[in-house]
């Protein structure tokens, strides 16, 4: 790059300088390519993805069908698979995760964005951020040595005694299960749900709330009644994200669940999710019916996933955009 | 109305409160895992930890310095992968995306980012550990390095489009061509931005588990070469945090602990580099 | 753009180093993976191989039975573990030919953590089945109490633990069952994972025993040596001549003494519920699966090295770690049997 600098600095005749502007012509056209590819390149990469998990799933696809999303019986040794127990768990722990995370998120969220003085609301928002770095193994480590005793000597036996009246807080506890499971993953989702609302909140523009209060409401008033609807698919984006993490989230998971393929009434009960099955039994599935039913799971994952994070992704935009278009 | 208005007003500060509240609880859990960490894992990261094997099941004694060297070897491939599909991508998306297909790409790298770590796992292993019939680092590197891609991507392209456009039109009207502006004027603007992006990308996928558990596999030795399989610390901590032996749960606090350590670091560093960066710009 | 200019050259000194590093010398590098059964001895074994020939590099992954004939199969490893002989079927499923060495003697053993109960406790093979059926749900139903007389037990739920992953510990356990409880064999079946009545998973022996020792009222099923190591109380089982035997290295070898003359004719047999009156009646062989035809000639001779060396040498080294050692009959047979890798 600095020959040509030179060159261009040095230029002596008219028709130099043409062929040289042809070839900065012509760098342009490179770079552009070249950059073209690369970013076709993640299409092509995240294509690859989807045909590889679709082509290596078809014997299992061909061989249930949709019973295979129906059926509770996961028998390698007679190689009949259904996996409506990981479907269920995988659900269910991720649904009870986002009811413990969404209040307390979004709540976070309104402090630190509506309230907290900048300078705080910035430090805290780090904190955040950091949390959210923390590698979810970390969380297993922690769920098996810290969540899993509490939940067995102090949750577990506080829930059954004080709701035991519901089907969801009945039956012995192993301390592993999916409220120990939904217990993790709400706290691994916590910070996403706060550092995307928050971010979200802080678009919506300062008119919108000065107007409220001008017109006497209180300050949650101006919050819960202007600023959130405002932002509210935003926030809905947001829980969406942390959703479709839930729904993959796999080491923690796997290290506090129980790994018991039931379809369970009680929160208490041990369970398993689709991420958790692929982690434990991917590298030894004997049989390609085995695998492929495996790979299909990893495909429905996938698919879920992507459409939670697509519909997020539009909703986030939307807040953002309609914010952009008012400020 | 007065009392309507009390009520109002304590509802106002009851709620405001529960926010409060709120908030500190989900910080209090970051201090609550950095703290049972060191005290956990605190005691056992000492000198054998960084330069000793691991000891035969049911010794005791042996360290983790061959998963230190094997995370760092994975996350060079995964850097080597990463950074420059994410770098250029990048480019394209701030500097020359067309509407329709920078629209599709920016969507694509934000749906790749969400997929389960696992899928990606399955994915490394159809790819790269069936054709070369081998685990191995090189697919650990893959499967990792698929994951940097669309955190590279976002963060690059926000970088380079922070850079002030008067900067790049400055270049132009000075007779340099579009991509020697971008070489020469916008990627310096925003270098420190970008590799702050790469960094944190990095300080990701260094603790994931999932992808390397069927690629990158284990190793109790060294591994040598990119060919054969290696250990990696996540999947120590995995592997030894399920284990049934007091000594291994002590390694994996150990383990997790370093592991942290660099994360956080690593967060840490890039919001200082950031923070200064801004305020000298401005 | 220095700073970025910089970073590159690091990365491209690191990747020389890296590589550098791996061609300084030449190690034979061979991996295996497979049974969580022997993983203690085969971790004790590779590590003294590797002191002996500091060259050799054996990497054993204890990713279970099932995932060591799998990726054996897809050709991933030189060469795997199971403690599940494999079956004919089995074998038409591999491009290529195995042969299956026996490696050391193992013993299943009903492991179990109850608040409160210090005794041993002795099981019925009826029992057994019944509490991992799902029929019998509490400690203290009359058929554990039956054969307890003495020994109060609590009516808590029974905890029962099993693999989460495909196991030979659990093929072995199974395969137990099955021989004496026909509804077992009927309902669920041997393999190294079956599709379980009740119970949670636990990943590899390590988990399982993990999850025994953290949840009060549980029972699994572990190897010995787990059992041992981690001061798990475990139960005697009653045999086929109708005595309680606890598992040793005794009561697993009793069981074996049978097994050499049939060995001669086939390497794979079953000797759970072996007959003896001093046969521990859950225990098995466990086995190395390694190709016939191994074209690099440093690996062959290498498998064929560490094979001799484990029948000789290694043997001794397997009682510190509670396995039985293999019958001479049967390291014999097995000499022989070396010869045939080509």
């Amino acid at each position: 790059m600095s020959s040509s600098a030179s060159a261009a600095a040095r230029a002596p005749s008219p028709g130099a300088a043409r062929a040289f502007l042809r070839r900065l012509a012509l760098g342009d056209a490179i770079t552009h390519i070249v950059t073209l590819i690369f970013a076709a390149s993640i299409i092509i990469i995240t294509s690859l993805l989807v045909y590889q998990l679709w082509v290596n799933s078809v014997a299992s696809r061909k061989a249930f069908g949709w019973h295979f999303w129906t059926t509770t019986v996961w028998d390698p040794v007679f190689d009949h698979f259904g996996a409506l127990p990981f479907l269920y768990g995988t659900v269910i722990t991720s649904v009870v995760a986002l009811l413990l995370a969404v209040p307390l998120g979004v709540g976070a969220a309104i402090f630190l964005a509506e309230l907290a003085p900048p300078r705080i609301s910035e430090m805290l928002a780090f904190m955040i951020d950091l949390l959210a770095a923390v590698p979810s193994v970390i969380y297993g480590l922690l769920g098996i040595f810290v969540v899993v005793p509490f939940v067995r000597t102090e949750l577990a036996p506080f829930l059954e005694t004080t709701l035991g009246f519901l089907p969801f807080f009945r039956g012995p506890s192993y301390g592993v299960g999916v409220l120990t499971a939904s217990l993790v993953l709400t706290m691994m989702i916590v910070p996403f749900i706060i550092s995307v609302s928050r971010e979200v909140l802080m678009a919506v523009p300062r008119d919108q709330r000065e107007a409220a209060l001008a017109l006497g409401a209180t300050r949650w008033e101006s919050t819960i009644r202007v600023v959130v609807p405002y932002a509210r698919s935003g926030i809905t984006g947001s829980i969406f994200l942390a959703m479709a993490r839930a729904l993959g989230e796999t080491m923690a998971v796997t290290m506090v669940i129980g790994n018991d393929p039931k379809v369970f009434t009680s929160l208490l009960a041990p369970g398993y999710t689709i991420a958790a099955v692929i982690a434990n039994e991917f590298s030894e599935a004997t049989g390609t019916l085995y695998l492929q039913a495996l790979i299909e799971l990893g495909l429905v994952l996938f698919l879920v996933t992507f459409i939670l994070n697509g519909l997020a992704r539009l909703l986030i935009l939307a807040t953002e955009q309609r914010a952009g278009a008012r400020v | 109305m007065s009392l309507r208005m009390a009520w109002r007003k304590s509802i106002n500060i009851v709620m405001l409160s529960l926010t409060g509240a709120c908030t500190l609880l989900a910080v209090s859990v970051l201090f609550f895992i950095l703290g049972y960490l060191v005290w956990h894992g605190g005691k056992d990261v000492n000198w054998n930890f960084f330069v000793k094997l691991p000891a035969p099941v049911g010794e005791s004694g042996g360290g983790m310095a061959n998963a230190i060297v094997g995370s760092a070897k994975l996350l060079l491939l995964a850097m080597l992968l990463g950074v420059p599909v994410g770098v250029l991508t990048g480019i394209y998306l701030a500097e020359f995306g067309g509407r329709t297909f920078g629209f599709l790409v920016r969507y694509t790298a934000d749906l790749l980012n969400g997929v389960p770590s696992i899928v990606i796992g399955i994915f490394a292993y159809a790819v790269v550990v069936i054709p070369m019939h081998h685990f191995s680092t090189l697919a650990g590197g893959f499967a990792l390095g698929v994951m940097t891609i669309p955190i590279t991507v976002r963060s690059t392209e926000e970088f380079l489009r922070a850079v002030p456009n008067h900067l790049r039109e400055a270049a132009l009207a000075l007779g340099a061509s579009k991509w020697k502006a971008i070489l020469t004027v916008v990627l310096p603007a925003a270098s420190a931005g970008i590799l702050t992006g790469i960094m944190l990308a990095l300080a990701r996928v260094a603790g994931e588990t999932a992808p390397l558990i069927f690629t990158a596999f284990g190793n109790p030795f060294w591994s040598s070469g990119w060919n054969e399989p290696i250990a990696s610390l996540p999947v120590m901590i995995y592997n030894y945090a399920l284990g049934a032996y007091a000594d291994w749960h002590e390694q994996a606090w150990a383990a997790g602990l370093v592991l942290l350590a660099f994360v956080l670091l690593v967060n840490i560093t890039t919001r200082l580099i950031l923070s200064r960066k801004i305020s000298v710009s401005r | 753009m220095k700073r970025l200019r910089d970073f590159g050259i690091l990365v491209v000194l690191l990747l020389m180093g890296g590589t550098a590093m791996g061609q300084s010398h030449d190690p034979v590098n061979l991996n295996a993976a497979g049974a969580t059964f022997p993983y203690p001895i085969y971790s004790k074994w590779f590590d003294e191989y590797h002191k002996l020939h500091s060259d050799i590099q054996i990497n054993y992954q204890s990713i279970g039975s099932g995932g060591g004939i799998q990726q054996l199969k897809a050709g991933t490893v030189d060469f795997g573990a199971s403690d599940m002989p494999l079956k004919d079927e089995l074998l038409a499923q591999f491009s290529f030919k195995i042969l299956q060495f026996p490696t050391v003697l193992g013993a299943v053993m009903p492991t179990y953590n109850i608040p409160g109960v210090s005794a041993e406790l002795k099981f019925t093979p009826q029992a057994l089945a019944d509490i991992y059926l799902g029929k019998v749900t509490k400690w203290n139903d009359s058929e554990i109490t039956s054969s307890n007389p003495g020994v109060s037990l609590p009516g808590n739920d029974i905890v029962v633990v099993h693999r989460s992953d495909g196991s030979g510990t659990t093929f072995v356990w199974t395969d137990y069952l099955s021989k004496v409880s026909s509804e077992w064999k009927d309902k669920v079946g041997s393999n190294t994972s079956v599709n379980w009545p009740v119970g949670l998973g636990g990943k590899g022996n390590e988990g399982v025993s993990g999850v025994v020792q953290q949840t009060p009222n549980s029972i699994g099923y572990v190897e010995l040596i787990y059992a041992i190591q981690n001061h798990l109380p475990y139960g005697m089982v009653k045999n086929s001549s109708g005595k309680f035997i606890k598992a040793s290295l005794a009561t697993v070898t009793a069981a074996a003494s049978g097994a050499a003359a049939m060995m001669q004719k086939d390497i794979r047999v079953s000797i759970t519920n072996a007959s003896g009156a001093d046969a521990y009646p859950i225990c098995s062989f466990t086995y190395l699966l390694i190709p016939v035809s191994i074209s690099d000639a440093t690996k062959r001779d290498t498998i064929k090295g560490f094979l001799h060396w484990m029948l000789a040498s290694g043997q001794g080294m397997v009682e510190a770690l509670d396995y039985a050692r293999l019958p001479q009959a049967v390291v014999g047979i097995e000499e022989r049997q070396i010869s045939q890798i080509q």
